[in-house]
C-alpha cells in the first residue's frame, strides 16, 4: 500500500505537525513501509478467529463513585507554558467553543 | 411546502460524585478553576483510566427508561482532535459498541396523536474543560508576552465528568415535536436522577440535525441536504433556531439554490443561525477502541436489577392518572410531561379529598393558562396546592361560584394570599340570599319593560341578557342557578 503526499500532508494536519517537503517525503517512505508489512500480515487467515477490542482477559473493571482528593492548583498548573488567576493560558482559538 | 425532517443530540451530565475516569469531584459549577483536576483528567503520561460504576448504571438507567436494549458487550473508544479543552487530544466515548441502542420515547405529535421519537444510541463519553476567551490587553499591562492578541484561559475542572450522548433517529418533523421530545427526555433523565435538566449551567447541551425535502422526496425515501444547528441553550433556543432553519432553507430552496451542508451555531441575540464550519473542514476522527479500558461486559441479571430499581416514569404515570383518577388520556399527559406539574396536581388531589378529575380540570384549565400567560412555572407559584384545593372546596361549598373562582385563583397567583382571604376581603362570596336576588331582579325587571313583554311574547332566548344583567350588577357574585330559577319564576310568573 503505497501512501501519496497528500495522505501524509493530511494526517500531518490532523496531527498538528509541521513538516518539511523532505520530511513529508521520508515519512511517506516509511509509513507506506509500515502499510506494506500490515499488508503481508492480513495474509494470515482469520476467518476462525473473532474481532476483538482488547487483548487482555479483564472485563468490566470498574471503580466505585467516591470522590478522591485533587491536585493543588499550583501543581496542577506547574507544568503550564503559561497561566493567569488559576486557569491555563493559551493562544487565542476562535470559533466554536 | 417541504417536509421537515429533524433529529437530535443530546448531551447529559451525569449526576455523579466523582468524575468518569478519575476519583476529582464533579461537582465543578462553584469550584475555582483547575482545582478538581488530577493526573488522570490532566492526561499527564503514564495514567489509567478506570471507569465510573455509578455513570455505567446511570447510563443503562438512562437506556431502559428509554425503551433501549442494553448491549451485554460494549466498549470504549478514542475520539481523536485537537483542542486546548481536550488535555488527551481524544475524548474517551464510545463508538461501535455503545451502551444502549435502538429504544424510542413517546410524544404527542402534530396532529394530537401519540408519535413514537427513535432512539439511535445512548452511549457514554467524557466532558471537556472550558474555555474562556479573553480580549487582547492594554499597553500597560504587566503581561507584555500578549500585548496584542487575545488569549484562551483554560479550566479542566468540567474535562472527564460523566456524559451521556443521546441521539434520536430524524423522526422529528417540527419544532414543536423536538420541543415536546426534549421536554419530555429531560422529565425522565431528571425523574431517573441522572442529570439535573439544567439546560442555562449546561447539565443539558442539545444539537439539531435538520433538513428539508419535497413531497417526492419523501415518497421516494430520500433526504434532503442536513445542516447542524449547535450553542443551544435553552429549550427556547431549539425551538426558535429550528424555526429559523426551516425559514431560511425554504427561502435558500425557493430560489432554486442549493442547501450548504454546514454546521451552524444559533446566535441568541441576533436570533438568526450563523455558519460555524463548512462541509470541506469536517473532522476525521479517527476512532479506535480505547486501549487503557478493557470492556464491559453487563450480565442480563444485573440490567434486570436495574430495571426493577427504576421510579415511576411519566408515561407509566399518566397511565395511573387515567386508570385511579379518570383522568381523559390528554389532561394525563399534560399533566406528566413535567415532574414538577404532576407532583403539584398530586398534592392538591390529596388534599381535596374529592374527584381527582375536579383538581385536574382546574389545573390543566386556568392555571396552566395563567402560568402560560405569566411565562411562570409551577414551581414558582406562591401558594401551595393545598390552596388551590381550599378554593375548589370554596366553589363545591357554594361561597363562590365558579367564575368568580377563577379570578380568586388568578389574584392567588399574583400575590400568594390564600383563596379565604382573597374572597373575605373583596366580599365575592356569592349572594344565595333569595330576598336580596329577588330585589335586584325585580328592579332590572321594573327598569326593561320591553324586554319583559318581549320575553313573555315568546323570545325565551333573552333569558340569558337577564341573567347576565343580574351577575353585572351583583358584580359576578349572585349563586347563577339560584338566579336562573328565580329571573325564570318572575318572568314566567
Amino acid at each position: 500500500m503505497h501512501l501519496s503526499t497528500a495522505d501524509v500532508e493530511h494526517i500531518a494536519e490532523l496531527a498538528k505537525l509541521a513538516l518539511t517537503l523532505e520530511e513529508i517525503e521520508q515519512y511517506r517512505r516509511q509509513l507506506s513501509d509500515i502499510l506494506e508489512h500490515f499488508e503481508t500480515l492480513k495474509q494470515v487467515d482469520t476467518s476462525s478467529v473473532p474481532p476483538t477490542a482488547s487483548v487482555l482477559p479483564l472485563r468490566t473493571v470498574m471503580r466505585a463513585d467516591v470522590v478522591r482528593p485533587s491536585l493543588p492548583t499550583d501543581d496542577a498548573l506547574a507544568n503550564a507554558p503559561d497561566r493567569e488567576d488559576g486557569f491555563f493560558r493559551v493562544r487565542a482559538v476562535f470559533g466554536e467553543e | 411546502m417541504y417536509h421537515v425532517v429533524i433529529g437530535m443530540e443530546l448531551h447529559a451530565q451525569l449526576q455523579t460524585q466523582s468524575k468518569m475516569f478519575c476519583g476529582c469531584s464533579a461537582d465543578y459549577w462553584a469550584a475555582p478553576p483547575n482545582s478538581h483536576v488530577c493526573p488522570v483528567c490532566l492526561a499527564m503520561p503514564g495514567v489509567l483510566p478506570v471507569i465510573n460504576a455509578k455513570a455505567v448504571e446511570q447510563t443503562v438507567r438512562a437506556g431502559l427508561a428509554l425503551n433501549c436494549q442494553i448491549a451485554p458487550f460494549s466498549v470504549f473508544a478514542r475520539k481523536n482532535y485537537h483542542y486546548p479543552d481536550l488535555p488527551k487530544g481524544y475524548q474517551i466515548s464510545q463508538y461501535e459498541l455503545p451502551l444502549c441502542h435502538d429504544g424510542w420515547l413517546l410524544i404527542e405529535g402534530e396532529d394530537g396523536q401519540p408519535k413514537r421519537i427513535g432512539i439511535r444510541r445512548a452511549h457514554l463519553e467524557e466532558d471537556t474543560g472550558k474555555s474562556i476567551h479573553v480580549g487582547p490587553l492594554g499597553p500597560g499591562s504587566e503581561r507584555a508576552d500578549h500585548p496584542t492578541d487575545g488569549a484562551t484561559l483554560i479550566d479542566l475542572n468540567r474535562a472527564g465528568l460523566p456524559l451521556l450522548e443521546i441521539v434520536t433517529e430524524a423522526d422529528m418533523a417540527s419544532g414543536e415535536e423536538a420541543y415536546r421530545y426534549l421536554v419530555k427526555l429531560r422529565t425522565i433523565l431528571r425523574t431517573l436522577g441522572v442529570n439535573s435538566g439544567d439546560m442555562e449551567k449546561g447539565a443539558m447541551r442539545c444539537e439539531v440535525n435538520l433538513s428539508l425535502r419535497t413531497a417526492e422526496q419523501a415518497a421516494a425515501g430520500q433526504y434532503g441536504v442536513k445542516v447542524e444547528v449547535k450553542n443551544l441553550n435553552s429549550f427556547k433556543a431549539v425551538r426558535d433556531s429550528i424555526a429559523y432553519e426551516i425559514q431560511r432553507q425554504t427561502a435558500v430552496l425557493d430560489g432554486g439554490r442549493a442547501v450548504r451542508q454546514v454546521t451552524m451555531g444559533w446566535d441568541e441575540n441576533r436570533r438568526c443561525t450563523v455558519v460555524q464550519r463548512g462541509k470541506e473542514s469536517s473532522e476525521d476522527y479517527r476512532y479506535f477502541p480505547e486501549p487503557d479500558l478493557p470492556p464491559l461486559e453487563l450480565s442480563r441479571a444485573w440490567v434486570e436489577g436495574v430495571r426493577a430499581s427504576l421510579p415511576e416514569l411519566p408515561d407509566a404515570r399518566a397511565a395511573r392518572f387515567v386508570r385511579d383518577c379518570g383522568l381523559t388520556a390528554r389532561d394525563a399527559a399534560l399533566l406528566t410531561v413535567e415532574r414538577a406539574v404532576a407532583d403539584w396536581f398530586e398534592a392538591a388531589v390529596a388534599a381535596y379529598g374529592g374527584a381527582p378529575r375536579e383538581v385536574a380540570n382546574w389545573v390543566t384549565g386556568q392555571l396552566f393558562a395563567l402560568l402560560k400567560s405569566e411565562e411562570g412555572d409551577i414551581a414558582s407559584l406562591p401558594f401551595q396546592p393545598a390552596e388551590l384545593a381550599d378554593l375548589i372546596r370554596l366553589v363545591d361549598a357554594g361561597t363562590i361560584n365558579r367564575n368568580t373562582g377563577k379570578k380568586v385563583l388568578e389574584q392567588m397567583v399574583a400575590t400568594g394570599q390564600p383563596p379565604a382571604a382573597i374572597v373575605e376581603a373583596q366580599g365575592l362570596a356569592q349572594l344565595s340570599d333569595e330576598a336580596d336576588l329577588v330585589q335586584v331582579i325585580d328592579a332590572l325587571l321594573a327598569a326593561n319593560p320591553g324586554e319583559v313583554a318581549k320575553y313573555r311574547a315568546g323570545k325565551t332566548s333573552l333569558l340569558g341578557w337577564f341573567m347576565g344583567q343580574v351577575m353585572k350588577e351583583t358584580r359576578g357574585k349572585a349563586n347563577p342557578d339560584l338566579v336562573r330559577r328565580l329571573v325564570t319564576q318572575r318572568l314566567d310568573g
